[in-house]
């Protein structure tokens, strides 16, 4: 009896979130949420990648007290290429550098990068989609030939172009990434545009005298959102090895930024006597590119388990 | 009220053409049911997206309330009719609740008292204050249906189109769901068209019924004729026996 007492309070908050006939909006949007979330951590594959993503973050946030007193920049020269130990856990560079402060840090630059895509593709992706498969007619001719045009560029070699003409950087690298990246995303939207745009419902709202912006904005993106997000998480780790990339070629991240790519390009010429300098960020590209894949198949299945 | 002077409506698709409707006039006069029936592919429902002004007609058809429309409206325009869709099923958005899909209307139109005049939309159309803020997966198909019927009474519309409302649901729920729309029609005081391939459902709801064939209308009957079976065309004969001999085979 007491134990059903103590139980009682969580359970009732379960039900209220878990309810079939919400008694606001906030519970109803509660409800959806808290039933979302629920279907992540049941998939084995989102919920590992959930922790790996989440610890990206917390290790990115926290960067500074996790490295200690530990600089990503500092170099001192009378412990270059220390091994990996007590003092020093990931060992040090050939500029005497602390590989586990530089890694730490490195998750900032890498989320960084990651989230600058995120924010520049998805709207571009989504409102050329969108625009094109409700439109239709020459709207949609003009975008499509448009966006053939920029899904022909080589990913790698624009950045290099840009890289040429704009300097070397970060900032640079994430635009050259962002002006390949958003085609997919426009495709992927008129598709589903073009299905959604059919159904009654979109029908409904147009009979009410709903503006075009309108339906778009508030009928037809809330369905499209869904599987633009779970490419944009799958497309994360080409994202970041993309960057890394870059990073390891030269025109991404400068020397000095704790970019896990340059930081692997450095350790390239020791990585026979001194293995630990290239293969611990190569570690990290490894682990965060996997964490991100988990998410995105997890959530793949979760939204559309047709296609799983 | 409307007035549909030879509509004529063709899809095309790549180099196909097809003229789903053919020069087809009538009028419906203000407050009256007027009934469409004719079998699957007959432009019964293009019929009724055209005047909706959700699918463009050849030429300019139609005259409502007086003016000459096309598929290009304005908000006044578009409050006046209001739809009802056959699918329950795919006419509610999926990510919203039922106090989203009423809210709507009433945003896009900036009309005041939005929460009052959800609550007596759910009341008017049989449903409780409980079902306000459920997702459409969480209704039965009859429930969705009262929704829907909500959604279009909400701005006040004066004319009601009706695709098939009931044929995607159970027949109990039927009579139900035809019962409520016999009851609002008279309570909003509605102009409305009834499209339907179940004679019975039209008969019982509607004056003045228009038999369609190929996309061309066969014949107008009023109710009284159609329950006596006193077609003149051979066509509207064959599907007033073909709709009784059905029924006893099957009694």
């Amino acid at each position: 009896m007491s134990q059903q007492a103590l139980v009682a309070p969580r359970r009732s908050m379960t039900q209220w979130l878990d309810s079939d006939a919400p008694a606001s909006r906030r519970q109803a949007m509660l409800g959806t949420l808290y039933r979302g979330l629920g279907a992540v951590l049941a998939n084995p594959s989102s919920l590992i990648g959930s922790i790996i993503i989440g610890s990206l973050f917390l290790v990115a946030i926290f960067a500074g007290p996790i490295a200690g007193n530990a600089s990503p920049v500092t170099q001192e020269w009378d412990i270059r290429l220390t091994p990996p130990g007590p003092a020093h856990w990931f060992g040090t560079d050939d500029l005497g550098r602390d590989i586990f402060a530089r890694t730490v840090f490195g998750a900032r630059v890498t989320l960084g990068i990651v989230m600058l895509v995120s924010i520049v593709v998805a709207p571009i992706g989504l409102g050329v989609g969108m625009l094109a498969g409700y439109l239709g007619g020459w709207v949609d001719a003009v975008l499509m030939r448009i966006t053939d045009v920029f899904l022909a560029f080589p990913r790698l070699v624009l950045a290099l172009a840009f890289a040429a003409a704009l300097g070397p950087g970060i900032m640079n690298a994430v635009i050259a990434i962002s002006l390949t990246a958003w085609p997919p995303y426009a495709r992927l939207a008129r598709a589903e545009t073009i299905a959604i745009a059919r159904s009654d419902f979109v029908a409904a709202v147009v009979m009410q005298g709903a503006s075009t912006p309108r339906i778009l904005l508030k009928h037809i993106m809330p369905l499209c959102l869904s599987s633009v997000i779970v490419r944009l998480t799958l497309d994360m780790a080409g994202v970041i090895l993309t960057a890394a990339g870059l990073g390891f070629l030269g025109v991404g991240a400068q020397p000095g930024t704790p970019e896990w790519g340059a930081m692997v390009s450095g350790g390239r010429d020791l990585i026979y006597d001194q293995w630990w300098v290239a293969t611990i960020p190569g570690i990290a590209i490894f682990v965060v590119s996997l964490g991100f894949n988990l998410i995105g198949d997890g959530l793949r299945d979760i939204v559309d388990p047709k296609s799983a | 009220m409307i007035d549909v002077q030879d509509l004529s409506v063709t899809f095309r698709n790549g180099g196909r053409a097809v003229r789903a409707v053919k020069e087809v006039s009538f009028a419906v006069a203000d407050g009256e049911t007027f009934g469409i029936v004719g079998e699957s592919g007959s432009g019964k429902s293009t019929i009724l997206k055209a005047i909706a002004g959700l699918i463009a007609a050849d030429a300019p058809a139609l005259t409502i309330n007086g003016t000459a429309m096309g598929t290009q409206r304005n908000k006044a325009q578009r409050r006046l009719m209001q739809f009802v869709f056959q699918d329950p099923y795919g006419s509610l958005h999926p990510r919203q609740t039922v106090d989203d899909c009423l809210r709507e209307p009433l945003v896009i139109h900036g009309i005041d008292g939005i929460d009052a005049k959800v609550m007596e939309a759910l009341a008017d159309v049989g449903l409780q204050p409980q079902h306000r803020f459920r997702f459409p997966h969480q209704l039965s198909g009859g429930q969705r249906q009262r929704v829907a019927i909500a959604r279009a009474l909400i701005l006040k519309p004066r004319i009601l189109l009706l695709d098939e409302p009931t044929s995607a649901l159970d027949v109990s729920i039927q009579a139900e769901i035809l019962n409520l729309i016999a009851r609002l029609r008279s309570s909003y005081r509605l102009t409305s068209i009834l499209v339907s391939h179940d004679l019975a459902v039209v008969a019982h709801l509607c004056a003045r019924i228009a038999i369609m064939q190929n996309g061309q209308l066969v014949e107008l009957l009023d109710a009284a004729s159609l329950r006596s079976g006193a077609a003149k065309e051979p066509y509207s004969q064959e599907l007033l026996a073909a709709s009784r001999g059905f029924t006893r085979a099957t009694a």
